[in-house]
C-alpha cells in the first residue's frame, strides 16, 4: 500500500519464497510511474517491476470473510509476514498480531508505517505521504538551495528507507526466533528510519545548539562566531559537473587528497600560490571567504573547466583525490565499473515478449549470489499455484472465489 | 526470567570506521551481539576527527560523532603495522564470527588478514567488506565518502531546481542506505550458516546499495531512453506539492494534495471560495497544468500564517502536511518523544549526550542501544583478558610495546 516494496524484494531476492498479496484488480502501488514504453498501464509500471522482482503474486480481498479465512491459513503457514496498512486495520480485521499469534506462535509480523503503531500522530490519525515523513523527519531541511524552499529528491525516498529497514527488522526478529522459538511484533517507524540518516544534524543541535543551515553546491559552515563560511564543492567542467571537496587539517584523508589535486593543477602549471600549500595547517573557522574563493574560483575552477568528466574522474582514482563526477541515470547505466561487476542484468518478461535491463545485486554474496531474477508478478498470477498446489483448494472452489471478488 | 537479546553469543570483529561499516554492526550491537570495533590511534577515524566536539574542544574522544554509529561495541585499539598487533587480530578472527572491514581494497590483504587468508584458518567466517564501489573493477580504487557516491550514483542530479544546477544531497547519502542492505546481507549470510555450516564473503558497493534506490529511474533510461532530472519538489500526481513558507525565519510546511476530495477539502480549510471555484485548479490535470500559480496562491495562504498553524489547519481537514523541521523541532516532535527515539547515554570523556535509538521495535526481544560508543581503546582489558584470555603480564608488555597504539 504504502509503496514499502522494498523490504520484501530484498528477502525475496536473497531467495526468500515471497507472496505479494494484491487486492482483487491489482495494487495501487502498480499506478506508480515511470512505464514501459510509457503506456500508463497496471502490468507495464517499471516502480512496481523494479521493487517487487523475485516475489510471487496473488490476489486476496480481505475484507471479505472468505478472504480472512484464506488469509489466516497462508499466515500459519508463514515465517514472516509483511504489512504497511494503518495502524489498528488488521486488528479491526481480525487479524492482528495477538490472532495471528494464536495460529503460529513463530510468525513475525513485521508493521511499516509513516509514524510506528503508537504515539499522537497515530491517536490524531495525522496524514502523511513520501513529502511530508521527508520533512518532518528533519531531512528536507538542510537540502536544496537557501533562497528557495527545502528540497525531496525528485525520486521520493522515505518508503525506501522504511522498507530497507523493515528487511533488517524481519530478519533479526528471524534470527531471534532461532534461539527462542518464538515469532513477535516488529513495529517499524519511517519517521525514524529517515531521521537516523541524518547524518550531522542530531549531534550538531546535542554538541552545539545549532541547526545545520540548508546549502546546496556552496554549502555553509557556521563558526563559533556565529560566522558562515561557504564552501564550493561544485565545478563546472568541460562536459558537466564535478565534484571537488578541499580540506585538511585534522582530517588526514582531506588534506592528502587536496595536495594531490594541487600537484595535479601544478603539472599543468595552474596552481599559482597553491603550490607547495600545506593542507595539515588548512582550517575553516580561520580562513576568510576571500582566502577560500581564491583558492575555489581562481584555482581550482580553471583546472577543473578545463577537463572533462571522465578525464577528471579517472585522474582522480589514480591519484587518490576525494573528486567525482555529477552523474545522470545515463551515466549510472553506462558506468564500466557496475558492467565489471555484472550489476546491471536482463530480465525476461514473456508477455512483453521482451527482455528489461533492472539494477540486479545490491550486495555481492560469494556463497549465495543474488543471481536469480524474476519480473514481478502479473495480477494474480500465482493463484492456481498457491490457492490450489499450497493450501489444497479445488479448482471449482478457485472459480467461486475470482465469481465472489475474493480473489 | 531475564528475556534473551536477538544476536545473544554472536561475536563480531569490526574493522571499519567512518558510517557504512560502523553502522551495520551496530545493528547486530544493538540486539546483543558482542562487538569488538578495531581502531587505531595512529590512523583516527574520520568521524573521530570532525566535529561537533564537546564543548568545541577538538579530541579524539570528543567528537559526538563516532560514539553514536557506534554505540554498544567494544573499544580496543590496535597498531596494526607490528607483528604482535596482528597475533592479537588473529587471535580476534578465531573468536569472531563475523569480521568486518572497511578499508581500502587491498589493505587487509597487505595484513595477510584477506578473505582467502582468512577462510584457510576459519572456513565458517562470515567476512564483510564495504568500500565505494566495490572490491573489483576498474573504479575498486576510488576514493571517496557517501557524499561522492552520492553525486556518481545519480543523486544529487535529481536534487534541485529545474533551472538552477542540482544541489548536493545532505551529509554522506548513501553511508544510510548502505547499512540497510549490508545488515540484511549479513544476517541472512548468518542464517544460511546455521542452516549448512558455510560461512561467506560479501562485498558491498556503496555506489550499488545508493543506486538501488533509485532503480526506476534507471530503468526508465535502460527501458525508455529517458533520462530524469530534478524537478524541485513536484512529483505526477498530486498538487499542491511543495515546501510552503510560513511565517518565521526559515519555516516551511510541506504538504501534499493528491485526490479531488483532497483539494476540496485544502478549499475549505483554507475558507477561500474564489479558490474552490477556480476553473484552473478543478481537476489533478488542471492543478499540474498551473502549479506555479497554484504554489504561489498557496504560499500566498501559508505565509501569513505560523507553521503549526498550518499544519493543524490542514491535518484537521485531513491533508497530508507537516513541518519542515530542523533538529530542534525534531527533538520537540511529541510523535519522537512518545517513541523515545533519542536516548540518553554516559560516555566516558563526553558524559551524558543524546544517541539515536532503533528506528524499529520488537515486541518481545530486548534492544539497544546498550551503551554509548567507546572511547579509543576504552575496552584493552577486557577484549583482552576476557575475551581472549591474554594474561594481565602479555596485556603490560603489549602496551609498554605500543601495540595498542
Amino acid at each position: 500500500m504504502r509503496r514499502a516494496f522494498c523490504a520484501g524484494k530484498i528477502l525475496a531476492d536473497m531467495g526468500a519464497d515471497v507472496i505479494k498479496i494484491e487486492r482483487p484488480g491489482g495494487d495501487p502501488g502498480r499506478r506508480l510511474g515511470p512505464y514501459y514504453h510509457d503506456q500508463p498501464e497496471a502490468e507495464k509500471s517499471l516502480y512496481w517491476a523494479a521493487y517487487n522482482t523475485n516475489k510471487r503474486g496473488i490476489t486476496l480481498d480481505i475484507e471479505t470473510t472468505t478472504g480472512r479465512t484464506l488469509f489466516k491459513r497462508l499466515a500459519e503457514g508463514a515465517d514472516i509476514v509483511i504489512e504497511s496498512f494503518e495502524p489498528g486495520y488488521l486488528d479491526r480485521l481480525g487479524l492482528g498480531y495477538p490472532e495471528l499469534e494464536k495460529l503460529n506462535g513463530g510468525l513475525i509480523l513485521v508493521s511499516i508505517t509513516p509514524f510506528g503503531q503508537t504515539g499522537p500522530y497515530v491517536d490524531e490519525g495525522y496524514r502523511s505521504s513520501d513529502l511530508v515523513l521527508w520533512a518532518m523527519s528533519g531531512f528536507m531541511y538542510p537540502n536544496g538551495d537557501p533562497d528557495r524552499a527545502p528540497n525531496q529528491l525528485t525520486f521520493p525516498q522515505a518508503y525506501l528507507h522504511g522498507g530497507a529497514e523493515a528487511a533488517v527488522a524481519a530478519l533479526t526478529a528471524l534470527y531471534a526466533r532461532a534461539g527462542t522459538g518464538e515469532g513477535q511484533l516488529v513495529d517499524v517507524s519511517i519517521l525514524e528510519s529517515l531521521h537516523t540518516s541524518t547524518q550531522l544534524m542530531m549531534p550538531t543541535w546535542d554538541m552545539y545548539g545549532d541547526v545545520i543551515p540548508r546549502g546546496s553546491a556552496k554549502r555553509g559552515i557556521r563558526r563559533p562566531d556565529g560566522s558562515v563560511i561557504h564552501i564550493q564543492s561544485t565545478y563546472e567542467c568541460a562536459d558537466g559537473l564535478f565534484l571537488v571537496t578541499i580540506g585538511g587539517g585534522s582530517l588526514k584523508s582531506f588534506a592528502l587528497s587536496s595536495a594531490a589535486l594541487v600537484d595535479w593543477i601544478d603539472e599543468e602549471g595552474m596552481a599559482g600560490d597553491l603550490k607547495g600549500y600545506d593542507w595539515s595547517q588548512f582550517n575553516y573557522q580561520s580562513l576568510t571567504q576571500a582566502e577560500l574563493d581564491h583558492m575555489q574560483q581562481d584555482i581550482i575552477g580553471p583546472f577543473i573547466k578545463k577537463h572533462t568528466k571522465a578525464e577528471l574522474y579517472e585522474g582522480c582514482i589514480a591519484r587518490k583525490i576525494l573528486g567525482c563526477p555529477y552523474q545522470d541515470s545515463r551515466d549510472v547505466a553506462e558506468s564500466p565499473q557496475l558492467a565489471a561487476r555484472d550489476f546491471f542484468v536482463r530480465v525476461e518478461h514473456p508477455e512483453l515478449n521482451d527482455t528489461l535491463t533492472y539494477c540486479g545485486p545490491f550486495i555481492q554474496l560469494s556463497e549465495t549470489p543474488l543471481n536469480e531474477w524474476r519480473r514481478a508478478p502479473l495480477i494474480g498470477e500465482d493463484n492456481v499455484a498457491v490457492y490450489e498446489e499450497e493450501l489444497g483448494l479445488s479448482r471449482e472452489q478457485l472459480s467461486s472465489l475470482r465469481r465472489a471478488g475474493v480473489i | 526470567m531475564q528475556k534473551q537479546w536477538p544476536f545473544e553469543g554472536l561475536k563480531v570483529l569490526d574493522f571499519t570506521s567512518g558510517a557504512v561499516g560502523p553502522l551495520t554492526v551496530r545493528y547486530l550491537a544493538d540486539h546483543g551481539a558482542t562487538a569488538v570495533h578495531v581502531e587505531s590511534r595512529l590512523r583516527p577515524d574520520v568521524c573521530r576527527t570532525a566535529g561537533p566536539f564537546k564543548d568545541r574542544i577538538p579530541d579524539l574522544d570528543r567528537s559526538a560523532w563516532q560514539p553514536n554509529y557506534n554505540a554498544s561495541k567494544f573499544g580496543l585499539t590496535l597498531n596494526m603495522e607490528l607483528p604482535r598487533a596482528r597475533a592479537i587480530a588473529w587471535k580476534l578472527i578465531e573468536w569472531c564470527d563475523v569480521l568486518a572491514e572497511g578499508y581500502t581494497p587491498g589493505v587487509m590483504a597487505r595484513w595477510g588478514m584477506d578473505y582467502e587468508s582468512v577462510r584457510q584458518v576459519k572456513p565458517e567466517i562470515i567476512y564483510f567488506s564495504t568500500c565505494q564501489q566495490g572490491q573489483y573493477g576498474p573504479h575498486a580504487d576510488f576514493r571517496g565518502y557517501g557524499n561522492h557516491a552520492a553525486a556518481v550514483a545519480g543523486m544529487n542530479h535529481l536534487m534541485g531546481w529545474p533551472d538552477r544546477e542540482p544541489a548536493a544531497v545532505f551529509g554522506a547519502y548513501t553511508d544510510f542506505i548502505s547499512p540497510r542492505f549490508s545488515a540484511a546481507a549479513v544476517i541472512a549470510a548468518l542464517d544460511f550458516r546455521r542452516r549448512t555450516g558455510k560461512g561467506q564473503y560479501i562485498d558491498l558497493s556503496q555506489f550499488e546499495a545508493g543506486v538501488t534506490f533509485l532503480a526506476p529511474v534507471i530503468m526508465d533510461y535502460t527501458v525508455n531512453g529517458r533520462v530524469q532530472t530534478r524537478d524541485g519538489n513536484r512529483v505526477p500526481d498530486a498538487a499542491p506539492h511543495n515546501a510552503y513558507r510560513c511565517q518565521g525565519a526559515d519555516r516551511w510546511v510541506a504538504m501534499a494534495v493528491h485526490r479531488d476530495d483532497e483539494w476540496e477539502a485544502f478549499c475549505a480549510a483554507v475558507g477561500d471560495p474564489s479558490l474552490s471555484n477556480d476553473a484552473r485548479f478543478q481537476t489533478l490535470l488542471g492543478r499540474k497544468q498551473h502549479e506555479a500559480e497554484l504554489d504561489e496562491l498557496v504560499e500566498g495562504w501559508t505565509s501569513t500564517r505560523s507553521p503549526e498553524e498550518v499544519v493543524r489547519v490542514m491535518q484537521s481537514a485531513g491533508i497530508a502536511a507537516g513541518l519542515v523541521a530542523n533538529e530542534h523541532d525534531v527533538w520537540e516532535d511529541p510523535q519522537m518523544k512518545h517513541r523515545e527515539h533519542f536516548k540518553t547515554l554516559e560516555h566516558n570523556v563526553i558524559g551524558p549526550h543524546t544517541y539515536d535509538g532503533v528506528a524499529f521495535k520488537l515486541s518481545k526481544s530486548p534492544q539497544g542501544p546498550r551503551w554509548a560508543g567507546p572511547t579509543l581503546g576504552q575496552h584493552i582489558g577486557e577484549v583482552c583478558s576476557e575475551f581472549l584470555g591474554m594474561s594481565e603480564d602479555e596485556i603490560a608488555e603489549c602496551l609498554v610495546e605500543g601495540v595498542f597504539e
